[in-house]
């Protein structure tokens, strides 16, 4: 539990350290959802249609940006290699890892969700559900995108390669994230698919660590 | 003691090898004439459907494609485990061989699955819950694909493709049962019930032959495709 704690910490006190590494992803996402109503005719009763699917796809675009990043320094200085000497399961730390990145590069995205909505003209409680549905959402995401950036770990083009694997592995969460914001707009209840999302990021939580530390070991073979 | 000589043989590069040669051959030899009575029986023999006429004949294409493209992934994902767990290394080229046929298996059945639309819905594409789920599952072979190719050593890109593989073989039923939830619009499967299939047996019995054949050709060239990693590896020395 002490070695899951410290690095935790160690990836906290290193985003506390490089604001603009956390900062990025952020303004990403403010600048896609709110230059996608420019695309739109000005005033058009088309936009609230497509505010789920800005504010997930914003959303996942963003994530993609930070979540590149996960393991690739520590692999270039050698932090990755003491990590797998240290007498506990690796995946115990990858899910250290995990947790701290989502919380320094996607919790941001899910709490700043609402605002972006409701700028796009969405209703209080559909603003609540869309954040709702991206703290679950972007830890699953989180987790397959870690994963999928530690089978890439130490490839040159990674960052190019990094959105064919994740996109497809995250297509449910952007069903069912867009599918309880879309719920909330028409005034139906958004529970089922805010169920869903979370048995998808206990389900994440639980494996992915475990195949994301192999992904690791591998990439050192 | 034989099942374990068995189960040995299926470890040896060069052991392997020779097995693949023979069974490439038979699978091909089968194919041939399965292939063609599920052509012959599908598209002249078997009557037309009293709704659909002629139109639903791509079925003997289509359908063994659609189903080939599951059976593929899945068995990407079984080599992938056998690989991961007792590193062996046929079958991490049985995993990055048969992705490309399974790519293909899928494109062939989202095209012709498009140009059987056309007439029957009058569009090539809906965003219906199968064929997303087949779209989505296309991408999942393509991820395999371009992650075996960018990783220059042949071992770890393996292995990687087979931790990929497997959490996409989680993935194929949450995607599934996601876009189902989703949006529904495909016919419902006529030939899974068990018991009573709501196909006549003329209709039915070229399309399993078809599978048959599909199964048979894709054994084929998975043996063949296998025999050419394991040379390319350098696992085998051309004497």
């Amino acid at each position: 539990m002490s070695a899951l704690k410290a690095v935790f910490m160690r990836e906290l006190q290193l985003a506390a350290r490089s604001r603009a590494d956390w900062a990025q992803p952020v303004f990403f996402y403010i600048l896609v959802s709110l230059l996608f109503p420019l695309g739109v005719a000005p005033n058009s009763t088309a936009l609230p249609l497509f505010v789920p699917a800005i504010l997930w796809m914003g959303a996942l675009l963003a994530a993609l940006l930070g979540l590149e990043r996960v393991f690739r320094s520590d692999f270039e200085d050698g932090t990755l290699e003491q990590l797998f000497l240290a007498p506990v399961p690796v995946s115990f730390l990858v899910l250290g890892k995990l947790l701290a990145a989502w919380l320094v590069l996607g919790l941001p995205l899910a709490l700043l969700s609402p605002l972006l909505g409701l700028l796009l003209g969405l209703s209080m409680h559909a603003a609540g559900v869309v954040m709702l549905g991206l703290l679950l959402g972007t830890l699953s995401l989180f987790f397959l995108g870690g994963f999928s950036s530690a089978l890439l770990v130490g490839l040159p083009r990674a960052g190019v390669l990094l959105p064919v694997l994740v996109l497809p592995l995250v297509s449910p969460i952007l069903i069912f994230g867009a599918g309880a914001a879309r719920a909330a707009m028409s005034g139906s209840s958004a529970e089922a698919p805010l169920y869903f999302l979370a048995a998808i990021a206990v389900f994440c939580i639980c494996l992915i660590p475990l195949a994301t530390a192999t992904a690791l070991r591998n990439a050192f073979e | 003691m034989t099942l374990w000589t068995w189960l040995k043989s299926l470890t040896s590069p060069p052991i392997f090898f020779a097995l693949a040669q023979r069974l490439g051959f038979w699978f091909g030899l089968i194919s041939i004439p399965l292939l063609a009575y599920g052509l012959i029986g599908g598209l002249l023999l078997a009557p037309p459907d009293y709704q659909q006429g002629e139109g639903y004949r791509i079925i003997y294409i289509h359908v063994p494609a659609a189903w080939m493209s599951l059976f593929i992934y899945s068995l990407m994902a079984a080599a992938g485990g056998i690989a991961l767990i007792w590193r062996i290394k046929v079958w991490e080229c049985v995993l990055t061989a048969a992705a490309p046929i399974g790519a293909s298996f899928t494109a062939l059945a989202l095209v012709t699955g498009m140009l059987w639309g056309k007439p029957m819905w009058g569009t090539y594409w809906v965003w219906d819950a199968r064929l997303t789920s087949e779209l989505v599952l296309l991408f999942l072979y393509v991820g395999v694909i371009v992650l075996q190719q960018s990783i220059a050593d042949a071992r770890a890109a393996a292995r990687a493709c087979a931790l990929l593989a497997i959490v996409g073989f989680v993935n194929v039923p949450i995607v599934h049962y996601s876009v189902e939830w989703w949006n529904t619009l495909h016919q419902g499967p006529s030939v899974t019930k068990f018991g009573k299939p709501t196909m006549d047996a003329s209709m039915l019995v070229p399309l399993l032959v078809m599978t048959l054949g599909f199964m048979s050709f894709f054994g084929h060239v998975l043996m063949r495709r296998v025999q050419n990693e394991l040379l390319s590896r350098g696992e085998i020395s051309r004497g």
